[in-house]
């Protein structure tokens, strides 16, 4: 098998600049008693596309909500290890100060404003912008190229609104706080292929034409890893495997539990052989 | 038989009395849709804010015209409540995040409590005259009676219930009010803070809560009873839907007119006060057939 490495994301050179988000070692636990992630790492360099990769219950929207300190409204915390925005630690920042650090989550199901029309949810992800105004005017705009769907929907009330159309608008919603990092969770669930496509050509363009970064969890292996350039695969809260999508779409467990391509009987990823092989993380 | 003239005069007097109703229901609604918290102690805030209202009336009174003091002691009592409504955030609402809403709800008992202990300390338990220059005498227009306070206790609520209608849909803070209601965890995630808007609703229901002090301190004086009238709103809640805006406005008369209608008309024939408890008993038969009131908001389910 290929040696991993999560070198060359993105921009990020291997001069030593820090990675836009470092997480190192964390450990989450739930209602002081349930320990759900048991030392999960990952780096995501800057301008870089990642997938965070795991069936159900492995600890993604754990892992995401770690990051964004969304944790503590649903009696997370995280008990160990270190997360860093550019080299500084997350710990004790508020989630409205994150934002305006430039980190922002879009939280798995959409979660739009159900009873706001869809101009009036992606005006509310500019709250947390100091300059208000004109210049959300202009990003109200630029959301609309992106997004025309959005534009033409823009009186109707969200939730009155397609699967795909609430996604878009969680998504704009979350780009109208100018960010340099977005959690993307799980944009797949629920949508048709088609629309997945649609949505992921979208999240490409972006990070193209305006370099912003994104961390992506999702169960949708293939085309998570056809857009990212590095994956990292959970498994009962720890990271099982990582590596350039191109290392891990060519890698047998990847294909055989998360792309189903293999005929044989599904079992867990911990059977299999390779398993033992991957990266001891950071002690 | 009556003549449908003096059933009209009942029918008046009692939209402009449940209107005020609405205005204490709204304080209430308020707090409920931002952060779905029963807010027991809306009713020690009327008493807190006509208190503190008339306070402050006696000390601008004491130092300028009384025009001038009027409008000084509202903003000086408007300034308190906001105070109120920080210190509340700061420390009831904040310790006990993520909570379950019984607990909140049971802290709002202990603050109406503490709240109405600490007006006695202050204040004593003796009734103050609050003056709004509204004498009381009725207009009387082709004969029909109407209170010069209530039709300013109508002309009060309706305003309140406009700025507040405009504050929503066009404002920035106020459309974050209305993602928080709809959906404050997501809310939270797109940065909005949450303890600010906390602050925002509680002072917005300490609003309503001074106007509907003003009022009913100026009709009944202001004395601790008025903290007892406030459940009134209860019903106009049930009937209303606890988070429709319009609705309580629309309950609130609906309760105004019917316990009127029912005091005048009815009561005479079961031989008793009715007033009293007819409100409750009008609510509760609207729960077994609408438990989400008339005006709950409608929840958008897409199949
Ligand atoms: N608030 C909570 N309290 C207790 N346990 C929780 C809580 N939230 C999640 N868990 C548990 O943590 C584990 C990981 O959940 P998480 O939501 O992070 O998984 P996931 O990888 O996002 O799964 P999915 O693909 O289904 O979204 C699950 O076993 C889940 O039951
Ligand atoms: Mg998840």
């Amino acid at each position: 098998m290929v040696p991993i490495s999560t070198q060359g994301q993105g921009d990020r050179s291997e001069r030593g600049a820090p990675a836009l988000l470092e997480v190192a070692n964390v450990e989450v636990i739930y209602s002081h008693v349930i320990l759900v992630l048991k030392g999960v790492s990952l780096e995501v360099g800057k301008g870089a596309i990642v997938a965070l990769l795991g069936a159900n219950g492995a600890g993604k929207t754990t892992t995401l909500k770690a990051i964004s300190n969304l944790l503590k409204s649903e009696r997370g915390e995280v008990t160990r290890g270190s997360i860093k925005l550019e080299g500084r630690s997350t710990t004790d920042v508020t989630p409205h100060d994150l934002v305006r650090q430039g980190c922002i989550q879009v939280m798995e199901g959409r979660r739009c404003f159900q009873h706001l029309t869809i101009e009036e949810n992606l005006l509310t992800g500019a709250f947390a912008r100091s300059n208000i105004g004109k210049s959300v005017r202009e990003d109200l705009d630029r959301i609309y190229q992106y997004f025309p769907r959005l534009k033409e929907r823009r009186k109707s009330q969200a939730g009155y609104t397609s699967g795909g159309e609430q996604q878009m608008c969680a998504l704009g919603r979350a780009l109208m706080s100018n960010p340099r990092l977005v959690l993307l969770d799980e944009p797949s669930m629920g949508l048709a292929p088609q629309v997945v496509e649609e949505i992921f050509d979208i999240v490409g363009n972006l990070n193209r034409s305006t370099g912003v970064t994104f961390l992506v969890a999702e169960q949708n292996t293939n085309i998570a890893l056809r857009y990212a350039s590095h994956g990292y695969v959970l498994e009962s809260g720890r990271v099982v495997l990582d590596g350039t999508s191109d290392q891990l779409l060519a890698n047998d467990d990847v294909k055989e539990f998360y792309m189903g391509l293999s005929g044989e009987t599904r079992k867990s990823f911990k059977d299999g052989k390779h398993y033992r092989r991957r990266k001891r993380w950071l002690a | 038989m009556p003549t449908p003239f003096f059933v009209l005069e009942v029918a008046l007097s009692g939209l402009l009395a449940g209107l005020l109703y609405s205005l204490v229901a709204l304080g209430f609604v308020l707090i409920y849709k931002a952060s779905g918290v029963f807010n027991f102690a809306q009713g020690a805030l009327v008493l807190l804010a006509a208190l503190v209202f008339v306070r402050a009336t006696e000390i601008f009174d004491a130092m300028g015209p009384a025009t001038v003091g009027f409008w000084a002691a509202l903003l000086a009592t408007m300034a308190v409540m906001v105070l109120v409504a920080a210190a509340i955030e700061r420390f009831l609402l904040r310790p006990l995040v993520n909570q379950p809403p019984i607990t909140l709800f049971m802290a709002t008992i202990g603050l109406t409590f503490l709240i109405e202990g600490i007006s006695q300390m202050i204040w004593g338990s003796r009734v103050y005259t609050l003056d709004l220059g509204i004498p009381d005498e009725p207009w009387i227009i082709h004969g029909l009676y109407i209170g010069k306070i209530d039709l300013f206790a109508a002309a009060v609520a309706i305003a309140m219930v406009i700025a507040l209608a405009v504050f929503f849909q066009f404002t920035r803070i106020g459309r974050a009010l209305r993602a928080v209601s709809d959906d404050h965890q997501a809310a939270l995630s797109i940065g909005i803070p949450l303890n600010f808007i906390w602050v925002v609703v509680w002072s917005l229901a300490g609003m309503a809560a001074l106007f509907a002090g003003l009022v009913w301190g100026a009709k009944l004086g202001v004395q601790f009873s008025i903290s007892v009238v406030a459940l009134k709103a209860l019903p106009v809640l049930i009937l209303g839907g606890f988070t429709s805006i319009p609705g309580v406005i629309v309950g609130g008369i609906l309760i105004g007119v019917s316990e009127k209608l029912a005091e005048v008309f009815v009561g005479p024939v079961v031989g008793g006060a009715i007033e009293s408890w007819f409100a409750y008993v009008l609510a509760l038969a609207v729960l077994l057939v609408r438990p989400q009131g008339l005006f709950g908001e409608k929840i958008i389910e897409r199949v």
